[in-house]
């Protein structure tokens, strides 16, 4: 492979695709393929081919366009017209009118709805899609992910060709670090420092590991990446090796992922015979290859240590750090671990430079986010935003608010790790800073909305049994701490409890958050920690009236007091 | 002799050797951690976190047992803060199963039962679990019974690393994890275990005991495995 081939088919696939009169991309991510996507795509084949219109019309599987309540989604260009819910029975219809006579299916369109006016024909111009700003999902849902060449149609691996042949991995790193990019797992540490660490440890053998362990309940921004945009993480992951001086990667994704299992086995195999990924990449003295390192369902294995422990082939638990993993990783060599969508930024801040890439955002904060919009919301789906945009524009244009006219109560960002922010904080910055600064996390990008209906403690309730589930079991305080705390809300959720208890759990919180081994014991109390802060009446209500506000819990009314027995 | 680095321990100032743990220097310097997991001559653990101490400048609290020291580090072993987490660790350790000291073959020898009266744990403020646990004597010298186990996992790391023969593993996860041997077989029916009992002396508490032991008779040698391990070791 060289610059010559690269741009050979960049050229041949553009040339093909402006000679058609359509494009029509089928959404063929993991959530419109449950609904039935495939079948819609193979009936818009054969009717295609049937009609003799298959030269000029092509119909392709792409990545996760983002509507995921409204799928199967399909698009049609040149028009950026999108058509929600496209069951194959709507098919016929759908080409005759729309590929055959170019004529739009106005009841159809995404976001219509029966006896509303209708939505823009334009996606690009639906409020759902205007205050989004796509670049890590530049090519979810616009290429066909199991064909290499359309992404480097879309200038994929040009980034890899610059880094190997124009830049010393000092210079590359040089370029991340001006970027301002943070981990997108949800810590977020600087990205560029972390590479630098790992590049000047001296070592006969150093690795590059992709997390794709996205565990979070309600989360889906890596699995969408990953099954609609494999080749960027590949591209990724190639010049972080260059960069640190690795020659092996792995990529960790969860057995629950099987779509993006295969995907990414297709690119690997693609990259491999296009000589992107092996031996001598561009001709230089660069090797890199990557292995899939399959999970077996454990939330812990996201954390650093533990993933590398599973990578390893033990038992996924987490060790304390020093040594970090830049310095003592997997085999005990240096290690660079990011995560998927960090990866996945790599590849743009290479071809646009660092100072695009900080141009975005907020200073402490660069870069667009992924996010997963979950719950008691219109749009549910995955939409990526510029970081420093307002909770409320997200919930309230982008999400288009709370459905069946009820009110807001809280926005749940970063899974159990994270906490419930009020609506007297909905005009909060998403930016590291802000979100901590309310008692909650970035995360990994995960947005559960709750309304009026929804009770506080129960949702405490819930992620603190999430976490005692995925509760290694290593330390103490994770152990038996978390245990503790779900026993004692679950006390308080059923009317049972009492304010010694609410007094208890005030104290196990920051015991179970300073004392625990990982970020997961560590980050364990923050639901209860932030809705304590927020809705402390909610407990107060279950625990003396004996009532819950949203009405949600079941709480038995208490018989006649019988006195002392 | 490499260069010797300063530290700051106790509000005492030490010039140390580096390399060594804060664990390591710490008790050089007669100061005495408690520690439940940790033994000398076993790999580190780092997981009943009652060694954690303060350095100064982290909002992170360190395992003494596997931080390095570093140049320059202000460390504190002893403080009003770590008196009351090391107090809770241990209570939940004692809400957590079914430690009743009074029938165990360790009483008055056992380690946790030592850091309760360390920690001045004169009562348990939460709810005991009371969970379910086996008892396995199925071997014809041994038993192990899970409702004392603290899951120090100092039995599997001595089976694996002085012993060599790995008949101890964890299986499950949270507080449903349960030290097995072998693939989950009854430790009688363990094609691994040598009968050392080596795990025995390694058991901080009356988990794992022998057959001859009664009530309060079962006298544990941790010291031997670090002996052991110290005398293999090959002078240079």
């Amino acid at each position: 492979m060289n610059i010559q081939t690269l741009n050979e088919i960049k050229a041949r696939v553009q040339a093909r695709k402006s000679g058609l009169k359509h494009q029509v991309c089928v959404c063929a991510g993991a959530g419109c393929i449950s609904s039935g996507a495939l079948s819609v795509l193979e009936a818009a084949k054969k009717q295609v081919k049937d009609l003799g219109m298959d030269k000029e019309i092509e119909i392709i599987p792409v990545g996760c366009m983002g509507a995921c309540n409204q799928g199967p989604l399909v698009k049609v260009d040149p028009t950026d017209t999108v058509y929600q819910k496209v069951g194959p029975e709507r098919v016929p219809m759908l080409v005759e009118r729309h590929l055959q006579n170019g004529s739009l299916v106005d009841d159809m369109l995404l976001f219509s709805e029966p006896g509303k006016p209708a939505p823009s024909k334009k996606a690009g111009e639906l409020a759902f899609n205007a205050k989004q700003q796509k670049s890590v999902l530049s090519g979810c849902g616009t290429i066909n992910p199991e064909d290499i060449e359309e992404y480097i149609a879309a200038e994929g691996y040009f980034a890899l060709h610059k880094c190997l042949t124009q830049m010393s991995p000092e210079e590359v790193i040089g370029e991340v670090k001006h970027s301002n990019i943070r981990g997108r797992g949800g810590a977020g540490f600087p990205t560029g420092i972390k590479w630098e660490m790992v590049y000047k440890y001296v070592s006969n053998e150093k690795y590059v590991i992709c997390n794709g362990d996205e565990g979070d309940p309600g989360a889906f921004m890596d699995r969408s990446v990953l099954e609609g945009d494999p080749h960027r993480i590949l591209e990724g992951m190639a010049i972080a090796g260059y960069a640190v001086g690795a020659s092996r990667g792995f990529i960790y994704v969860r057995a629950e992922y099987p779509l993006a299992i295969k995907r990414l086995e297709i690119a690997i195999k693609q990259a491999r015979k296009a000589g992107l990924l092996g031996a001598k990449i561009f001709d230089t003295e660069f090797s890199f290859d990557i292995e899939i390192r399959i999970g077996a369902g454990a939330f812990v294995c996201g954390e650093e240590t533990a993933l590398i422990a599973s990578v390893e082939g033990k038992r996924g638990t987490p060790r304390p750090r020093p040594p970090y993993p830049a310095q003592s990783g997997v085999y005990g060599k240096p290690t660079l671990l990011n995560n998927v969508e960090t990866f996945a930024n790599v590849p743009l801040i290479l071809l646009k430079g660092g100072e695009w890439f900080s141009s975005i955002g907020t200073p402490k904060s660069t870069g667009t986010k992924v996010f997963a919009l979950a719950g008691k919301i219109a749009n549910t789906g995955l939409i990526e935003v510029p970081l420093g945009i307002t909770l409320r524009e997200i919930i309230f244009e982008i999400g288009g608010g709370i459905p069946g006219g009820k009110a807001f109560k809280a926005v749940q960002t970063g899974g159990p790790s994270g906490g419930c922010i009020p609506a007297q904080c909905l005009d909060t910055k998403v930016d590291y800073e802000s979100l901590a600064a309310v008692g909650s996390i970035m995360g990994s990008g995960g947005m559960i909305v709750m309304d009026e209906t929804s009770c506080m403690v129960s949702i405490a309730r819930y992620f603190m049994e999430f976490c005692v589930d995925e509760s290694c079991g290593k330390c103490i305080p994770c152990r038996v701490g978390t245990k503790q705390m779900h026993n004692l809300l679950s006390k308080i959720c059923e009317g049972k409890g009492t304010l010694q208890d609410l007094a208890l759990l005030e104290e196990l919180a920051p015991y179970v958050k300073e004392n625990s081994l990982c970020a997961l014991g560590g980050s364990a109390p923050n639901p209860l920690l932030t809705t304590l802060r927020y809705f402390r009446d909610e407990y107060i209500a279950h625990i003396v009236e004996k009532r819950c506000p949203a009405g949600e819990c079941k709480i038995a009314k208490p018989a006649a007091s019988l006195g002392a027995h | 002799m490499a260069n010797l680095i300063s530290i700051t321990l106790d509000d005492k100032k030490l010039d140390v050797e580096p390399g060594q743990t804060v664990l390591e220097v710490a008790r050089k310097a007669g100061v005495d951690i408690p520690v439940l997991c940790q033994l000398d001559g076993l790999s580190t653990w780092g997981a009943c976190r009652l060694c954690l101490v303060e350095v100064e400048g982290s909002p992170r609290l360190f395992p003494a047992c596997t931080t390095p020291v570093a140049d320059k580090q202000v460390i504190r072993t002893h403080s009003e803060k770590l008196a009351k987490y090391r107090r809770m660790t241990v209570e939940l350790l004692f809400a957590e199963r079914n430690h009743i000291c009074s029938v165990c073959v360790a009483n008055n020898r056992c380690e946790l039962q030592n850091l309760g009266y360390r920690m001045g744990m004169d009562h348990v403020r939460f709810p005991y679990l009371t969970p379910e646990c086996n008892v396995d004597a199925s071997h014809k010298d041994f038993v192990i019974d899970h409702n004392r186990c603290v899951m120090c996992t100092r039995c599997v790391r001595t089976c694996d690393e002085v012993e060599g023969a790995h008949n101890w593993d964890v299986m499950g996860r949270g507080h449903n994890s349960r030290i097995v041997s072998d693939l989950f077989q009854p430790w009688g029916e363990s094609t691994t275990c040598t009968s050392c009992g080596k795990c025995v002396d390694a058991c901080p508490v009356g988990a794992i005991w022998r057959k001859d032991a009664g009530q309060s008779q079962l006298a544990k040698r941790p010291g031997m495995i670090s002996e052991l391990v110290a005398k293999r070791k090959v002078k240079s």
